[in-house]
């Protein structure tokens, strides 16, 4: 009698520990989520930022009217894309601000580099967002991939993380 | 012709790489020569020491490859390419500019921008995307605001411009330099004595219609053994030759894509030359060709090819899509010789309403609308930079 009950004792308390672990290990995946989603929002937010100072850019006559062109769209093509463009759309517009900045006569024009504070602030905050983000993503996707979160569908119905892979390269004159 | 004009034109696009805006700025740039007016062309060019360049032409530099709507252009841009422009401008004393695609962030912006006085444009392409348009519309429309007269040279593009940019313009065609066409050498070993029909395309594209016009060669082709069908244009041509009945496939030739020279040649291997378009013709650019050439021509009857082939006095019409009818018409050209030239000669007649001689008068009329009783084009002063 006492025996069975030792017995029911112990299998009760490994349950519990069993679900403790358990979830401890949602918890983590779930910060693991918000951790990516915050990044998330981060970078969107400095994505963003980088096209408003690129048609600021263009619009403010400081350069000539094709370059503009060629910013304004690219911004623009940046800021409507959807999920599966954003990527493309976010690299041209970095091949166009370094074309645009770039350009070899702009040496030597007055407040050359000036000009250029608002772009080289986004461009920096595109780099650092993207980074954490990536490797936010990373984590995750590694927490997500151990057996146990995969078995017991730990995740829930949160979508996979996907990393962000863009060129980012700021212009040479930012650097 | 009142009087010689200088007139200074501006291309966007890379003087020694293919293109139709190219093409297009160095026939009118000839017929205008042609016509005794002074030329200049300043476009952006990989070797501007190539012996081959004509000398009327101005490099101004190479053109950069950018992302711009969505795929990576070759453009002039920036203020080195601005500060070329300027200087052509100043030095050329034009009476008038001549914009090319001014729409592109490209040379032609940049002429507009830097220069005042009279001013043509003209809009080749039928939809930019005009998201794009709409983003810079403001910092465009000082420059725009300058374009004295704009040239479409298509319905489309001129509908485009009415709605993407606001303003209007007269309707000019592209012409065809019909003495490139006129005469050459068939390829070798055509027409050939069993007769021969011929098609220029994509072989790929339906609204080209190679589909009606093989469907039409499985019916002739039975009749008679000796008749071959010449191919020209890209696309896969495997496909198209499973589209043939194996009994006749060795009497269809496919060329592939073929040089400017060698679609002259084609032209002129022909006995009957096809064009079976089932639509999306704005301007029976293809046919004109044809006809520059002196081909016997067969097509089908949509309102552009009728339009060109003088409703049918030029060239022989076919109902749109119907085989029988082509097979049946092509059936009756190939036994009269004596149609056939014919047709060829009504037809050699007819296109030079369309050879760049008569658009570049047009142009010339566009010109003279522009140019007020004194005053040339200059640099303006406002095109600061910085």
């Amino acid at each position: 009698m006492g025996d069975t009950f030792g017995w029911v004792a112990l299998s009760v308390a490994i349950v519990v520990l069993i679900g403790f672990y358990v979830s401890w290990r949602a918890t983590r995946l779930d910060r693991l989520h918000t951790r990516y989603e915050t990044a998330w929002a981060a970078l969107d937010a400095a994505l963003l930022r980088r096209s408003a100072v690129a048609l600021d850019l263009a619009g403010s006559r400081y350069l000539d009217p094709a370059t503009s062109l060629l910013l304004a769209a690219a911004a623009h093509e940046a800021n409507i894309a959807g999920p599966d463009r954003r990527e493309l759309a976010e690299s041209d517009l970095s091949r166009a601000l370094r074309a645009a900045i770039d350009q070899p006569d702009l040496d030597g024009r007055p407040d050359a580099d000036d000009r250029f504070t608002d772009v080289r602030a986004a461009a920096r905050g595109v780099l650092i967002a993207r980074r954490f983000y990536n490797d936010a993503v990373r984590v995750t996707l590694v927490q997500r991939g151990r057996w146990l979160p995969r078995v017991l569908h730990l995740a829930g119905s949160a979508p996979l993380p996907e990393f962000f892979e863009i060129d980012d390269a700021p212009p040479d004159r930012l650097e | 012709m009142n009087r010689p004009l200088r007139v200074g034109i501006v291309c966007p696009y890379t003087w020694d790489v293919p293109g139709g805006v190219q093409q297009h700025v160095r026939d009118l740039a000839e017929a205008l020569i042609e016509l005794g007016h002074h030329v200049s062309v300043i476009t952006p060019c990989d070797d501007p020491d190539d012996a081959a360049i004509q000398p009327y032409v101005v490099p101004a530099g190479r053109a950069v490859p950018v992302p711009y709507n969505g795929s990576v252009a070759r453009l002039a841009f920036g203020f080195l390419s601005a500060a070329r422009v300027r200087r052509w401008v100043r030095d050329g004393e034009f009476d008038v500019l001549h914009v090319h695609e001014p729409a592109s962030p490209s040379l032609s912006l940049l002429a507009c921008w830097v220069a005042q006085g009279p001013m043509v444009a003209t809009f080749h392409t039928s939809n930019p995307k005009s998201r794009a348009m709409q983003a810079a519309y403001g910092i465009l429309a000082a420059t725009f605001e300058k374009i004295g007269g704009a040239i479409a040279v298509s319905e489309a593009a001129r509908k485009t411009l009415v709605e993407h940019l606001g303003g209007d313009a007269v309707l000019i065609p592209n012409g065809v330099a019909v003495r490139r066409y006129a005469d050459a050498e068939p390829l070798p070993g055509w027409p050939g004595e069993g007769g021969s029909l011929g098609f220029l395309g994509r072989i790929d594209e339906p609204r080209k219609g190679l589909d009606v016009l093989l469907r039409a060669f499985d019916v002739i082709g039975r009749q008679r053994p000796g008749l071959r069908l010449l191919i020209a244009g890209p696309g896969d041509a495997e496909e198209a030759l499973e589209r043939v009945d194996p009994a006749l496939r060795d009497r269809v030739v496919l060329l592939g894509q073929v040089s400017e020279e060698d679609k002259v040649r084609a032209l002129h291997s022909m006995d009957v030359y096809c064009a079976p378009n089932t639509g999306g013709e704005s301007f029976g650019i293809v046919v004109a060709e044809a006809m520059a050439a002196g081909a016997p021509i067969l097509a089908s009857d949509i309102d552009a090819f009728r339009a060109v082939l003088d409703g049918g006095a030029a060239g022989a019409l076919f109902t749109v899509g119907d085989a029988d009818h082509l097979a049946k018409e092509a059936g009756e050209l190939l036994d009269d010789p004596v149609r056939r030239a014919a047709l060829a000669t009504a037809a050699r007649a007819a296109v030079r309403a369309y050879d760049w001689t008569t658009v570049a008068r047009e142009v010339v009329r566009v010109y003279e609308a522009v140019i007020p009783g004194h005053g040339a084009v200059r640099v303006a002063p406002d095109a600061t930079m910085g």
